[in-house]
């Protein structure tokens, strides 16, 4: 059988859970810093240590950071604030318990709207809960001992767990991409992959085509990317379909991604054989929020990224592919916002800020809202291209020496001499060099061959050493051989 | 005149009056202790650090104290009489040690309990048993035993005790002097290392009623720290301290006097009701129904919170490791095993496996949760009771002190010594227990007096005039 035909036999389902690490400045339950990067075990106190005696106080501003998330992302928020103790024993985990919330999570019963290849798809998101992370494991060859670093230890954590509605590798990846956007919109999480401060483990089945019932599940862990995310997904799916193809049963099981084989791998089933007894966290007494407190919160949310992709091209008239652009940013579409109030050919606007722009902060490693480049002069520096005072190349130069040095426009061009010569007497001067010198195309012109006036214009650049007005060249050329 | 045999206000008097010094009361009960302790065996450890009496003496209460070792103080070594705490030295100091700090009181060092607090005898301690000072044979009552003893023993003029189903009331009970467990949430569970956080609750142990006042004056209050702790303005509890109880409604439940009661025990709360009777007060029959269901919900309750808080003794950062010579599963969980079965006695882990058991997934239902329900019932009644009493008058403990090693081998009947204390601890009320009376092998025996959450005012009030008027409190020890 060809995989082409399997693909059409099965459909996979996917669900994601997906753990952020919220950006408060001091832990979950302690005045803790929360900081990353740090000297092991320099982020902690008696509280974060989970030493005898010490108690939970919650952050409130992780409250009110977990439950914009959850509106978000179209959630219900639980009227009832309560936590939790799951129990497990982890030496990352210093009181032998994570506080969590087990039976009424701060959000529940949402969606978000995916774009995926050929449509918006809604997701659904069953809940989203507060939690404290763990601890960090640091295995040391040389004296082949474990050492435990508890500066993440309290570090406040909300795990976001999707429907089963994902049917590929592709749209898991596309539900990342968006629910990462949206968490970066609302500046409540770093969601860098490889600081850990997103992290996602997926469950994932496969079932005929039309078959409404679920296969059987892995659970699969250790994807450090989106695109690890993807390939093991993919790994899985062919996987799972193979295993059924063959008439074998599915394993439920934990496996591991390996990124540098390209492969899943079982975990021992006897470590996730966990019973983890969750009763309610005694500590924490359970309390509500007002309603007008979530209204509050609801109207600090920004507009969200899908919002803005639509706004902008309605507002501005611009391309959905150039608008796709500027939403990967909040601030590059501020930024181009910005421009746009200032100058009307928002189409070039577009072309300067997602072609050479980020282009150059690509190659600069920068990030765009640290750029020195303030918005009037990107739209001054358009115009001057498009008045012909600069060559689109000067432009371009000029581009790059505000982003190293973050001088102004007009004495850039000044001072390195960028502007470009459009005197007619300077000009007719240098054409008449040109013309004396190729005789021949001047001939094959004036018998109506005008592509080659080129020719003649590039001549002329090189005579000006590229300062001349190539426009303007062109001109004048062109009235004194054909008109 | 011993000035250690005196109570925290009348050695206050004697400092207004500028009679004795600090010093000189520290330095009396030291020589008690040196005298009485091999005997009573009240402390674990006496406080290393030195005092500073110049600056101690302008403090508002420099009176030497006791503390329960299962209160974190800063750089001294805590360990709640386990082995498994052995050497953990806390880098803080509990909110109740701060306070008392501040208001200047004389730490003496840390009393002896049952292991983690589980037990009515302070038997079940790594460090060996208390005696009760009254006749050394018998238990001091606990888990706050040592706390009692060294308060009857005239070890220290007070001390701090910690209460989850009786282990303030039934020592002091034991031992002849007054235990508070005030309202849940009245005094911060910061420091206090958990055995059941829903039910623990630190109080004083005083040789008379103004001293517990005085004490609770101290360390009562919210504290940021504890969520658990109430935001409520503490009244001045010395202002509560009336010789009358006229027009105080009491009521005396049915449930509580049952067949099977000491008979002794029994006579001397009838005279304590006759004499508030004389002082004004009102009683009345009422009836908790659910009272027989107390001590099974407090064991699935608190053991379930204790499997889970006491998860983190488990080698890794503090306290005792151990690692079994031969490897056996992992390293990780060799260690775990290795270091819970040798530093646990036996009472902590009957309550780590029934706590786990009650939590486990498919018995959570049946016991756990039901617990909980029950708790909720148990309130009720007396929720219900106190739309019609101020307080309820109840024996502390059904027995006198029994005698060490009589119930060691039988935990059941153990449990049974705090059924009337239990359902204070259920329900968040608050208790205090005072003498009030002998019996014939003259053993103390100790009256329960409980009210309405956070009317501690009341409970001074009946317990102050009943003292007041008669004097019990006033029998000395003879250690």
């Amino acid at each position: 059988m060809s995989s082409n035909s399997t693909q059409k036999k099965y459909e996979p389902v996917i669900g994601l859970e997906v753990h952020l690490q919220l950006n408060t400045r001091t832990k979950i339950f302690c005045g803790c810093p929360n900081v990353f990067g740090k000297d092991p075990n320099s982020q902690t106190d008696p509280v974060s240590l989970g030493l005898p005696g010490t108690l939970p106080v919650l952050n409130k501003k992780a409250l009110e950071y977990g439950i914009k998330a959850g509106l978000a992302l179209n959630c219900k928020i639980s009227p009832l604030i309560k936590f939790d103790r799951k129990n497990y024993y982890y030496p990352d985990l210093p009181k032998g318990y994570q506080i969590s919330q087990y039976d009424h999570p701060i959000a529940y019963d949402g969606f978000l709207m995916v774009p995926t290849a050929n449509r918006l798809k809604k997701i659904g998101i069953t809940r989203a809960h507060l939690e404290e992370d763990a601890g960090k494991l640091i295995h040391d060859d040389q004296s082949n001992s474990s050492l435990v670093d508890y500066n993440r230890t309290g570090t406040p954590l909300m795990e976001i767990v999707t429907e089963p509605d994902l049917r590929s590798a592709q749209e898991a990846y596309d539900y990342l991409h968006i629910l990462k956007l949206t968490l970066q919109y609302l500046n409540i999480s770093d969601c860098d992959m490889e600081k850990g401060s997103l992290r996602c483990d997926a469950n994932i089945s496969i079932r005929k085509v039309g078959s409404s019932t679920f296969g059987t599940k892995t659970e699969l862990k250790n994807m450090n990317s989106f695109k690890a995310v993807k390939a093991g997904l993919e790994y899985e799916i062919a996987r799972h379909q193979k295993v059924l193809e063959a008439e074998e049963r599915i394993v439920q099981e934990t496996r591991l991604w390996n990124e540098a084989k390209g492969v899943t791998i079982a975990m021992r089933s006897k470590e996730e054989a966990h019973d983890y007894r969750y009763f309610p966290e005694p500590d924490l007494v359970p309390f509500v929020v007002s309603q007008e407190q979530i209204e509050d919160i609801l109207r600090t949310l920004p507009e969200l990224p899908l919002a803005k992709l639509e706004r902008l091209q309605k507002e501005y008239s611009i391309s959905e592919y150039d608008a796709q652009i500027l939403i990967q940013d909040p601030t590059i579409a501020n930024f181009f916002e910005t421009c746009a109030k200032q100058y009307n050919d928002t189409k070039k606007i577009c072309n300067w800020i997602n072609g050479d722009l980020l282009k150059e902060l690509n190659e600069r490693k920068i990030d765009f809202k640290d750029i020195t480049l303030h918005p009037g002069q990107l739209v001054r520096l358009i115009q001057k291209v498009e008045d012909g005072t600069i060559s689109n190349l000067g432009g371009k130069d000029v581009l790059k020496i505000i982003l190293d040095t973050g001088r102004n426009v007009d004495q850039i061009i000044t001072d390195e001499g960028l502007a470009q010569v459009s005197d007619d007497g300077t000009l007719k001067g240098i054409i008449d060099e040109v013309i004396n010198e190729n005789k021949k195309i001047v001939e094959q012109i004036r018998d109506g061959k005008e592509s080659a006036i080129g020719f003649l214009v590039g001549q002329a650049m090189k005579k000006s050493q590229g300062k001349a007005n190539p426009k303007k060249l062109g001109e004048i050329i062109k009235r004194r051989l054909i008109s | 005149m011993k000035l250690n045999t005196l109570t925290a206000h009348e050695i206050l008097d004697l400092y207004h009056q500028n009679k004795t010094t600090a010093k000189d009361v520290f330095s009396s009960v030291n020589q008690q202790i040196e005298k009485a302790d091999k005997d009573v065996r009240a402390y674990i450890r006496l406080s290393q650090k030195t005092i500073d009496y110049k600056n101690i003496s302008q403090k508002d209460f420099p009176i030497p104290i006791a503390i329960k070792d299962n209160m974190c103080m800063l750089e001294e070594e805590t360990t709640c009489a386990s082995k498994i705490l052995t050497g953990f030295r806390s880098p803080y100091d509990a909110t109740v040690i701060e306070k008392l700090k501040k208001s200047g009181a004389m730490i003496i060092g840390n009393t002896n309990m049952d292991e983690f607090a589980f037990g009515s005898s302070t038997e079940n301690s790594y460090y060996g048993p208390t005696h009760n000072p009254w006749n050394l044979h018998c238990v001091p009552g606990g888990s706050s035993g040592g706390s009692a003893a060294a308060v009857a023993a005239h070890e220290a003029i007070w001390a701090i005790g910690s209460d989850t189903g009786g282990s303030i009331r039934q020592p002091a009970s034991f031992c002849g002097v007054v235990g508070l467990k005030p309202t849940y949430g009245r005094v911060s569970r910061y420091g206090l290392i958990a055995f059941a956080s829903s039910l623990d609750q630190i109080g004083p142990i005083t040789k008379d009623v103004r001293d517990a006042a005085i004490l609770l004056n101290i360390i009562a209050g919210y504290d940021p720290k504890d969520s658990t702790s109430a935001d409520l303005p503490v009244p001045d509890y010395t202002k509560s301290l009336f010789n009358n109880v006229k027009g105080l409604k009491i009521g005396i439940p049915k449930e509580y006097f049952i067949a099977g009661m000491d008979s002794e025990v029994k006579n001397a709360i009838m005279e304590a009701i006759c004499v508030l009777k004389n002082f004004g007060a009102e009683f009345s029959d009422i009836s908790l129904p659910h009272t027989e269901y107390a001590v099974a919900t407090y064991y699935i309750v608190a053991t379930a919170e204790a499997s889970s808080n006491l998860a983190r003794y488990d080698g890794v950062q503090y306290g005792l490791r151990k690692i079994p010579e031969q490897k056996r599963k992992s390293a990780i969980v060799d260690m775990y095993e290795e270091t819970r079965d040798t530093g646990f006695g036996d009472e902590p882990k009957r309550r780590i496996m029934l706590g786990t058991y009650s939590l486990s997934s498919g018995y959570y239902d049946a016991y756990y949760l039901r617990g909980l329900k029950v708790r909720t019932l148990i309130k009720k009644d007396f929720d219900q009771a106190f739309g019609q009493v101020d307080a309820i008058i109840t024996p502390t403990a059904p027995t006198t002190a029994f005698k060490i090693g009589e119930k060691t081998a039988d935990p059941l009947s153990m449990y049974l010594s705090d059924i009337y204390t239990i359902s204070a601890n259920l329900s968040g009320i608050p208790a205090i227990s005072i003498p009030c009376g002998f019996s014939k092998d003259n053993l103390p025996i100790g009256l329960q007096i409980m009210a309405k959450p956070f009317d501690e005012e009341t409970l001074f009030r009946i317990a102050y005039t009943y003292e007041q008027n008669t004097d019990w409190h006033k029998k000395q020890v003879g250690v």
